[in-house]
């Protein structure tokens, strides 16, 4: 008996539609949400995240109702992300049938946040998305990798390991870390920042960013030393879908739910 | 009617969902007198130990013990496990139903914690984990776990062997969450909603 490693399909979604991402070549409607948390449940993903994109104050109503109709028919962990600056904001998300949030700028903004949602919800239900940057000089531009917000689009002026050290201690219960350099490049993960976040904490370390062959994920998850490995796009490439991803991962030595 | 203790720790919506998916007659209450009268008792778990405290102080912890006694299923959820132990070293103050004997300790040094994913388990034979098979997976997330006793049905193993479900006679508890573990999750579900 092992914990095993999970593989992860984040739906980006916006306006209730999957915007890029997971497809399946026989689903006509691609672009809906709960059909391909559903069938992403039954190929096999151990969790499903779901990204609000947008995460405009307009858009909130069709957030609610695209997770209350996703969760309706998933019967496996759900996250949802994107937008969420209050514990408000956060008890709406989990009534509408959320197990877990993902909360990034609003943490680094406030982030007391952590510590509310975490004591009403329990610190499982708390991820805090973290986008990190190698630093551009410096003797250890891995150590002093930067927290980016606003969608990678504004430094914080904080260190990953520091913030990643802070969201621990005020009871987040994982880190979900994308490394914005390698993100989009389908190159690989960024194991040596993985590895640093994940020796720093004791909490579990979801990696993301640069997913592109089933190689790249046993890599992260053993030498990048992550617990998870999360990926949108690389369903489009070169894999057909979950359960062969997790018999190549296997074949490396690495624990994995290969349902029976 | 299946009362789900609803003791303000967190959120039910998930295991509502799960228990009306196998065809429960479910209802989420705080109330004790709801509680008396249901013909099952589900107690979800997320969150603190100390949480629990709640139903001592709302008449809930009684009117659970008394519908125990009579015979009525109950199943404790992850942290509604640990309650049907003596207490949880995560809250010393707070004490458990003393169902089972032993207290739940925190996990060691040198392990991830939370426990958090998909671990597989072994099991007995049990009515709770009816057509269950030792080596099938389940999605856990905890801090905290619970000796392996006498009435352990499956144990899983992180940093040492845990209890991952008890069963005796009526009483039954689950560390993992079986709304979230698929359809293995939701055979353990169904198998507690068809108890006489």
């Amino acid at each position: 008996m092992t914990l095993t490693k999970r593989i992860i399909a984040c739906l980006d979604v916006n306006a209730g539609r999957v915007v890029k991402g997971v497809q399946f070549v026989d689903i006509i409607d691609a672009g809906d949400p709960a059909e391909l948390a559903r069938r992403h449940a039954e190929a096999g993903t151990d969790e499903i995240v779901l990204l609000d994109i947008t995460a405009t104050h307009e858009g909130r109503g069709t957030l609610i109702e695209t997770v209350e109709r996703t969760a309706r028919q998933l019967f496996v962990p759900f996250t949802v992300g994107g937008g969420i600056r209050t514990l408000d904001d956060a008890a709406a998300i989990f009534d509408a049938g959320a197990d877990k949030v993902s909360i990034n700028s609003a943490a680094v903004a406030r982030p007391e946040l952590i510590d509310e949602i975490g004591s009403r919800f329990g610190a499982q239900a708390v991820i805090i998305a973290v986008d990190a940057r190698r630093a551009g000089s410096g003797d250890d531009p891995v150590a002093d990798a930067e927290v980016f917000v606003s969608g990678g689009r504004k430094p914080a002026g904080r260190k990953v390991l520091d913030w990643a050290k802070e969201a621990e201690s005020r009871g987040a219960g994982e880190i979900l870390l994308t490394s914005m350099d390698a993100d989009g490049t389908r190159a690989g993960f960024d194991c040596a920042l993985t590895a640093r976040v994940s020796e720093a904490i004791q909490i579990p370390v979801i990696a993301s960013g640069g997913a592109g062959t089933a190689d790249h994920f046993a890599d992260v998850l053993l030498e990048g030393k992550a617990d998870a490995a999360l990926a949108a796009s690389i369903f489009h490439f070169g894999i057909a879908d979950v359960r062969t991803l997790k018999q190549e991962i296997a074949k490396r030595g690495i624990p994995v739910r290969l349902p029976c | 009617m299946i009362a789900v203790i609803d003791y303000k720790a967190g959120n039910l919506t998930s295991v509502m969902k799960a228990l009306h998916a196998v065809g429960a007659d479910a209802i989420a209450t705080s109330d004790s007198a709801v509680v008396v009268r249901a013909d099952k008792i589900v107690l979800p778990g997320v969150g603190h130990f100390s949480a629990t405290a709640f139903l001592e102080e709302h008449g809930l912890k009684e009117a659970t013990e008394e519908r125990m006694r009579n015979g009525i299923p109950f199943l404790g959820i992850c942290v509604g496990l640990q309650w049907l132990f003596e207490g949880s070293t995560e809250s010393p103050g707070t004490e458990g139903l003393k169902a089972f004997a032993g207290c739940c300790e925190r996990f060691g040094e040198g392990v991830k914690v939370p426990h958090v994913g998909w671990n597989s388990i072994a099991v007995r034979e049990s009515r709770l984990l009816r057509g269950v098979s030792s080596g099938e997976f389940v999605y856990f997330t905890h801090s905290y776990r619970a000796p392996v006793v006498n009435g352990t049905v499956a144990v899983t193993e992180y940093d040492l062997p845990f209890t991952a479900a008890v069963e005796r006679d009526n009483v039954m508890g689950v560390q993992f969450h079986p709304e979230k573990s698929g359809t293995v999750g939701l055979r353990i579900l169904e198998n507690f909603v068809r108890l006489p």
